[in-house]
């Protein structure tokens, strides 16, 4: 075993290690928070798995997209819900853990028989090394994969509309009332927090009572 | 196109001929250009806080710092040095692992982007296929450490202020990722090395910035809003906020933002003279010049002053670029956080995307001068 090969497994042994250890992490903590960073540990382990597959075009695009997009966007959801709710204990509460766990049981036992009865061939011999793994990538996505490639385009295309339709405030003139009360063109149009619904709640019971 | 030098092999080689085995010296070099980055890096910023100083008395007509060493070079040093000494706390109620987590988020990437900067033919960590994308995944991963600081501090206004530094590192990240796909698209690579070398040949007249001004302006401003600078230094503007997701960060954890903030407009400078100003490249070509002297392009003597030159003119480029970066920071007002918003999202997105189209375009209409 030379130099490469023991940097490769002592790499893939770390890596793994991440993934699962993270992965769990994920799952098991009771912070969201602490969740949502660690799925971001997740995601770049992954992709440092894919570059000791040779990917590396996939393992970069894996951070962006998924760590520096999808994580980035969990994470201002999470941070923008200002919502606190007291969970009360449930009667007979192993009963819907069971069942988790009876689902999530059945599909680990699914992919793990996946995983064995798939023959994983791997030739080593005849592949050709790929220089430029990017050119390869632009070949296939407009020869054999052109119909899934375009239909991903149009995807994105779609949302980007809707993105911009929702995100134009324009239409929506500088004063509105509502029956809350007034909003100004500095205040969003959104649903007031709970805080100020009380107080308006209040506000009115006083002013029937007077 | 001559190779240069090759460090990397002669290093190994010279390794072997001492009686070390061939794994064993390849072990030895990897580390090295990793070091060598690292305290690049730091000088760099070093000088760059110096200079920061001294134009910035300039343009106030100030001296500026000049008892620390002659001219006050040793200032940034003592600055630092203060940093370090500086009692490192955490909020009582803080969260302490996330919150010393963020800081090194934020900052890592950073360095690891020097993975790509090349001064020189070999003079390179690495040259990846991947090379210019890999800078922008990596940048891609601060807004984390930004949102993970300002949610660590447990305090609305570090909240609040590492939301708006992700939402404006996430949106000036598109018109930067699209004008590097212009050049992208004109070279044919995402190699560092192939984007330079398409560049020379002609000197000065086959530098990108001709081809792409549009493009060089979109991805200027782009950096330096990616680097929070002045003046786009929201997130740490000190006058409307209470400085932001740093609000509750003190000695070494706050020099790790200061830091980061410094290598990334040192990282952004070298690379936008990697894509718009050639490089490593002599404003007249190299090759040309021995060839109209005879010189012969091999020679040893030729490469080491090739390479010298390469060091020296990416640095030197890359120090322009940072002057007129701080030249901004003391002429230009800060602007509001929706005029930010509206900068990026409305103007630099669709000039960058037209850009873009538009380099296709002449891509196929003169694939001489448009690398066809």
């Amino acid at each position: 075993m030379n130099l490469a090969e023991g940097v490769q497994i002592v790499s893939f042994a770390i890596l793994s290690a991440l993934v699962i250890g993270a992965a769990l992490g994920v799952v098991l903590l009771s912070n969201i928070v602490y969740s949502a960073f660690l799925l971001g540990g997740v995601f770049i382990s992954i992709s440092g798995i894919y570059i000791l597959l040779n990917a590396d075009f996939v393992a970069a695009a894996q951070v962006l997209i998924y760590v520096g997009a999808v994580n980035v966007l969990i994470l201002f959801a999470i941070m923008l819900v200002n919502k606190q709710e007291d969970f009360s204990t449930l009667p007979r509460r192993w009963l819907r853990q069971g069942a988790t766990a009876l689902v999530c049981g059945g599909i680990f036992a699914l992919l793990a028989t996946m995983i064995l009865v798939t023959p994983w061939s791997i030739d080593t011999t005849s592949s050709a090394m790929i220089d430029n793994t990017i050119v390869e990538i632009g070949k296939h996505f407009f020869s054999d994969f052109l119909l899934p490639f375009e239909l991903a385009s149009i995807l994105l295309l779609m949302a980007m509309v809707g993105a911009i339709i929702l995100a134009r405030r324009d239409l929506i003139p500088d004063t509105v009332t509502t029956k809350e009360g007034t909003t100004t063109a500095l205040t969003l149009p959104e649903r007031p927090s709970e805080l100020e619904v009380r107080e308006l709640a209040s506000a009115k019971g006083s002013s029937t009572s007077k | 196109m001559t190779t240069g030098i090759d460090l990397q092999g002669s290093f190994i080689e010279s390794l072997k001929q001492l009686g070390l085995s061939d794994g064993l010296s390849k072990a030895l070099w990897i580390p090295l250009p990793s070091f060598l980055m690292i305290i690049g890096a730091t000088v760099g910023v070093l000088v760059v806080v110096w200079l920061e100083r001294k134009i910035s008395a300039a343009a106030q007509q100030r001296i500026g710092p000049e008892y620390a060493g002659p001219l006050g070079v040793l200032q940034p040093v003592a600055d630092g040095i203060k940093l370090v000494f500086k009692e490192d706390i955490v909020p009582a109620k803080a969260d302490p692992w996330l919150f010393t987590l963020g800081p090194v988020l934020v900052m890592l990437p950073v360095f690891v982007s020097y993975l790509i900067v090349p001064f020189g033919q070999n003079l390179i960590i690495t040259d990846l296929n991947v090379g210019i994308f890999l800078w922008i995944v990596l940048s891609s991963i601060a807004p984390i450490g930004l949102l993970m600081s300002g949610y660590a501090s447990n305090n609305k206004y570090s909240l609040l202020g590492g939301l708006r530094a992700a939402a404006q590192s996430i949106s000036y990240e598109i018109p930067l990722a699209l004008s590097v796909l212009a050049v992208v698209m004109m070279s044919n690579s995402l190699s560092t090395i192939d984007i330079v070398q398409q560049q020379s040949g002609y000197g000065i007249l086959g530098w990108n910035i001709w081809r792409q001004p549009v493009g060089f302006v979109v991805f200027w401003i782009s950096a330096l809003a990616e680097c929070e600078r002045l003046p786009f230094d929201l997130p740490e503007a000190e006058e409307e906020l209470v400085a932001g997701y740093q609000t509750e960060y003190a000695g070494m954890k706050f020099g790790l933002f200061y830091l980061g903030s410094y290598v990334n407009l040192v990282l952004s400078a070298l690379v936008v003279a990697i894509l718009y100003l050639g490089g490593w490249e002599f404003p007249i070509s190299i090759d040309a010049l021995a060839g109209w002297l005879g010189v012969n392009e091999s020679s040893a003597w030729l490469e080491v002053i090739t390479a010298s030159l390469g060091i020296t003119m990416t640095v030197l480029k890359a120090y322009f670029l940072i002057f007129i970066a701080i030249l901004l920071r003391w002429t230009v007002p800060r602007v509001r956080i929706d005029q930010l918003l509206d900068l990026g999202w409305k103007f630099l997105l669709p000039v960058s995307l037209v850009n873009l189209l538009l380099t296709a375009a002449l891509k196929l209409a003169f694939p001489i001068a448009f690398g066809g």
